[in-house]
């Protein structure tokens, strides 16, 4: 067998214009992606977006349409799933519960016919340290266990590339932050390749070298987690890779550092930089936490944007910040969040305010949201999916 | 649906229930009091004596020191079931051999050709879907003595002779759609992942199939076989029809209902039963001190 | 499990995913075997109703024709079996019900919290499986014949006319065909019942119905599946069923059914068109009625 010999430090992931069609949809447009070796790189994306399916092209479970994957080079888009020197931790684990744990990490040595098969399956498990629990069942292990279980599995076969399909769906919210940083510490011990697919943007951030971020079938943005964040492209990204304040309005002014954009009234000035498009009618915006709340009227700065008045509609009180909705006359609706330096909230419902922020904070996107900025935040549908998701997780685990 | 014993069917949902289901967790019900709270105990403990009644009756008069009739009871013997076969040159044993033989051959083919069935339903797109479903189906829905009667019609027509292979044709029939549905229910239970993650971890197609696949249907495919070979070993309007001169433990019975059934009868039928039960009761038992052992680890 | 496939709406099975040569491999053998074997038949069995005795022929011997006048025969000579075999199993099929119901109830609701009592019942609900139904139902002939201690002690008490019979008479049939198809209803129901959720009876009790009112209300809609599949599994067996209505089981001269004149004509009087044409009539009775039942009942999609 050819791939008997795998690589130690992982392998490259080329895909080459890769398109996939499902009887009725297509779930993968024209996707193009290289991943270094030795990466930890996470596909982000609401449900639906295309991201599992390219996992599963990846793994060789499912064929494409048209294009190439190359893994180390080695063109492996004919071969299949046996075949390739990738392996996949499933998002529902998918261990055999007719094999005790450790048959279950050896399946693949065994089938590859790799010399001591127990011993290094032990060795996989003492990593994971659920080497105790070898000759258990799966059913018998709570859910982080079989995570744990579902990873020696994979990585005791030393594969270039190693998948993980949501592995951390199914855990709740503690346990999943604990295998997050476990997960992070196997990458870094082992050197593999990860490919890592999820709808969870924290998870992405937080595990990820680099995160690419899609929607229906295509890759939106890529990139370092803080990059996609401090200045997303798209007002998908800019929604689903946390909140945004988004403003779309004609350019009515160009320097060589930065445009002004007129959103009803109001000037937003965006650094040249920080903006895709320096011409015609943009959408320009800035993350919550950056913009500032005023009580009074404060002086016009250079290196600031301010817009205002506007009233205070809602405030609530997390403990850590606030978060105020501001509803400005012309520019809609302004999210802003407060740390709570003070005592309280600075402001209440109905208070008239001002809001600023530095102009080297904002971003000018590629295109305008489909529809009004608040309808197009899928981020509130894909927390309340996460809570939903923890919650069930929560109330099967007891 | 057949008229008759359905032991399978039960040692199916047996070895069935082996895999791990979701059930609404039981909740304590309030204590009722005065009379109601032993209304529906007392109900039941009378009907489950009223099912038991010629259970009883057909042990008790397999030990009946009886001549020729076996009906009024004429003292205590263990005669019968030691000599066993000794009556009327053996014809007793003889039919329960034959009916042994069928079981087996039909049960092999039902289950073989049933599973093959089950596996392409759940995991297949294919035209005509709805009418093999209802084909399946029909066979169920329709009254044994029409089956039968059709069989004989059809081999009367073709003029096939009828004996043990006619017999074996007719009970793999009708076992068929039984295994089919008992198959589906685990080939739909079985989570595809398993055997994505087979082919991952280098599994080639026949090895996922035969290290996978075929160990997690294993529990479905003996609950269908244990069923097809109940339905055909108390089979008897359909073999009736479709036997000429060939005898069966049922037919057997039938034959001999108009002069009296001799206590040897009683003494193999009272076997199976202890067998079967035996069987059950030991499944269960199993199944139960290995759920107590996972809920003590877990 | 076959009870549950009739029990349960089964849920959609995943979406099958491929189309493959594999899939024609694994259902041609299967699917053969039926036509041949049970579709086949069906039209043998259609064609010899049609079918005329032979002009110079033995007793036995057809020729394939169009008579149409062999049903009209059998509907003119056997209706009294034909209303028979129908009224019977319909209050066989009422009485297994009532009497399952508190039985299916108990185990898979009272004894939820009961493992091994809940496992005990359920074995002895399928015991009667275990012993051949002939001799289960010859067991229950002896038990209730004229010389038998129930019986008697019936007559000593004037509970019974001194010169009645109970073997032989149509409530013999009845109460063997109820006794033989308690177990067939009792399963079904026991699936649906053991996955009821009990929560939705608390949710009823508290939105101030009586437990009557939950029970009729709740508990019955809740296991509808069952009721439908138990009925389904007692109703179609017992209407063509012959061994409780024969002479040498329970019943008499006066209790034939259609199976015992299907029989009759079949293996005794060689009287193939008439038998067939009495097995069609049989079937396609059954047919419709099972499919107006499972309309009405609004479970089609048990098909």
């Amino acid at each position: 067998m050819a791939m008997r010999e795998f690589a130690e430090r992982g392998a490259d992931l080329e895909l080459v214009g890769i398109h996939k069609r499902f009887p009725g949809f297509t779930a993968i447009e024209e996707l193009d992606l290289t991943i270094p070796a030795g990466s930890f790189f996470a596909l982000l994306g609401p449900s639906g977006c295309g991201k599992t399916t390219t996992l599963r092209l990846v793994a060789g479970l499912d064929e494409p349409t048209n294009g190439r994957i190359l893994i180390g080079g080695t063109d492996v888009t004919a071969t299949r799933s046996h075949e390739r020197p990738v392996n996949t931790v499933f998002q529902s684990y998918a261990l055999f519960p007719h094999m005790t744990i450790l048959e279950n990490v050896a399946f693949g040595l065994r089938r590859r016919r790799i010399d001591d098969p127990a011993g290094k399956a032990h060795e996989a498990l003492r990593l994971v340290e659920l080497d105790h629990l070898a000759q258990r069942r799966p059913q018998q292990l709570s859910g982080g266990q079989q995570q744990r279980v579902a990873l020696a599995r994979a990585i005791v076969n030393r594969p270039a590339l190693l998948l993980l399909d949501e592995p951390l769906g199914a855990l709740d919210l503690k346990l999943r932050r604990q295998m997050q940083l476990e997960l992070k510490a196997i990458q870094e011990e082992v050197g593999l390749t990860f490919l890592h697919v999820t709808h969870d943007q924290e998870e992405a951030m937080t595990m990820a070298d680099t995160v690419a971020v899609m929607n229906k079938g295509r890759i939106e943005q890529m990139g370092a987690p803080e990059e996609l964040y401090e200045l997303p492209r798209t007002a998908f990204v800019a929604n689903f890779l946390g909140q945004s304040n988004l403003f779309t309005g004609d350019v009515v002014g160009a320097t060589d550092t930065a445009i002004a954009v007129d959103a009803a009234g109001s000037r937003i000035v965006v650094p040249t930089a920080r903006a895709q498009r320096h011409s015609g009618q943009v959408t320009v915006g800035v993350r919550p936490e950056k913009v500032e709340l005023h009580r009074e009227q404060p002086v016009v700065e250079a290196d600031r944007n301010l817009i205002g008045p506007g009233v205070v509609t809602d405030v609530s009180f997390s403990g850590v910040s606030t978060q105020y909705l501001v509803e400005i006359p012309g520019a809609g609706r302004v999210l802003v969040f407060a740390q709570n330096i003070g005592f309280g909230p600075a402001a209440a419902e109905g208070d008239r305010v001002w809001v600023s922020w530095a102009v080297e904070h904002g971003f000018g996107l590629e295109d305008t949201p489909d529809e009004s900025r608040f309808q197009a935040d899928a981020s509130t549908s894909a927390i309340a999916a996460q809570h939903r998701d923890a919650l069930v997780a929560e109330l099967e685990e007891h | 649906m057949s008229g008759e014993g359905q032991a399978g069917a039960v040692l199916g949902g047996l070895a069935e229930s082996e895999q791990l289901e979701q059930r609404p967790q039981p909740t304590r019900e309030r204590p009722r009091r005065g009379l109601g709270r032993w209304l529906l105990p007392t109900y039941v403990t009378i009907a489950f004596a009223f099912l038991m009644i010629p259970i009883v009756y057909t042990f008790v008069f397999s030990f009946n020191d009886s001549v020729k009739s076996n009906i009024a009871w004429r003292g205590f013997t263990f005669d019968k079931w030691l000599n066993v076969c000794n009556v009327e040159g053996g014809a007793v044993c003889q039919a329960f051999g034959n009916s042994i033989v069928i079981g087996l051959v039909a049960t092999v083919l039902a289950t073989t050709l049933g599973t093959m069935i089950a596996i392409a339903l759940v995991r297949y797109r294919f035209r005509a879907r709805s009418a093999i479903s209802l084909l399946l189906f029909l066979p169920m829905a329709t009254p044994e003595v029409v089956l039968g009667a059709g069989l004989a019609a059809q081999f009367l027509a073709v003029g096939v002779p009828k004996d043990m292979l006619t017999i074996i044709l007719a009970h793999t029939m009708f076992c068929i759609s039984f295994v089919v549905v008992t198959v589906k229910a685990r080939v739909a239970s079985l989570d595809p992942a398993l055997e994505e993650a087979g082919r991952d971890l280098y599994g080639s197609p026949s090895q996922v199939f035969w290290r996978v696949t075929f160990p997690l249907l294993l529990p479905g495919i003996l609950a269908a076989a244990l069923l097809s070979f109940a339905l055909s070993f108390d089979d008897f309007i359909i073999t009736n029809f479709n036997s000429g001169s060939v005898s069966t433990f049922p037919k057997y019975i039938y034959i001999s209902a108009a002069r009296g059934i001799p206590a040897e009868a009683n003494v193999i039928a009272s076997a199976v039963f202890l067998f079967a039960m035996i069987l059950v009761i030991t499944v269960q038992v199993s199944r139960a001190a290995r759920e107590k052992r996972l809920a003590k680890l877990s | 499990m076959a009870f549950a496939a009739f029990a349960t709406a089964e849920a959609q099975p995943q979406a099958p995913r491929k189309r493959s040569a594999i899939a024609l491999v694994l259902l041609a053998p299967g699917i053969a075997y039926l036509v041949l074997f049970f579709l086949t038949p069906l039209v043998s069995l259609l064609l010899t109703s049609l079918q005329v005795q032979s002009e110079f022929g033995d007793i036995g011997e057809f020729d394939y024709a169009f008579n149409w006048q062999n049903y009209v025969d059998v509907v003119t000579s056997y209706w009294p079996h034909i209303l028979r075999s129908f009224g019977y199993a319909l209050v066989a099929t009422v009485l297994a019900l009532v009497i399952s119901y508190p039985i299916a109830y108990f185990i898979g609701v009272k004894a939820r919290s009961k493992p091994l009592l809940q496992g005990i019942l359920l074995v002895l609900v399928i015991a009667p499986f275990f012993i051949s139904f002939l001799l289960r139902t010859l067991a229950w002939k002896q038990v209730l014949s004229d010389e038998s201690f129930i019986i008697t002690s019936l007559k000593a008490l004037s509970l019974m006319a001194p010169d009645a019979h109970f073997t032989g008479t149509p409530f013999a049939v009845i109460f063997g065909l109820t006794y033989n198809f308690i177990p067939f209803m009792t399963l079904p129901l026991y699936t649906t019942l053991e996955r009821l959720d009990l929560r939705y009876l608390e949710a009823g009790g508290d939105l101030y119905a009586s437990p009557a009112t939950v029970f009729r209300k709740v508990t019955v809609p809740l296991s509808m599946p069952g009721i439908v599949a138990g009925t389904l599994l007692t109703f179609i067996p017992a209407a063509g069923d012959y061994v409780n209505a024969s002479r040498d089981f329970l019943g008499g001269p006066g209790t034939q059914m259609m199976g015992n004149v299907i029989e009759a004509n079949f293996l005794v009087l060689l009287n193939y068109p008439a038998a067939a044409a009495l097995s069609i009539i049989l079937m396609a009775a059954i047919l419709i009625l099972v499919g107006i039942y499972v309309k009405r009942s609004g479970t089609e999609d048990l098909l």
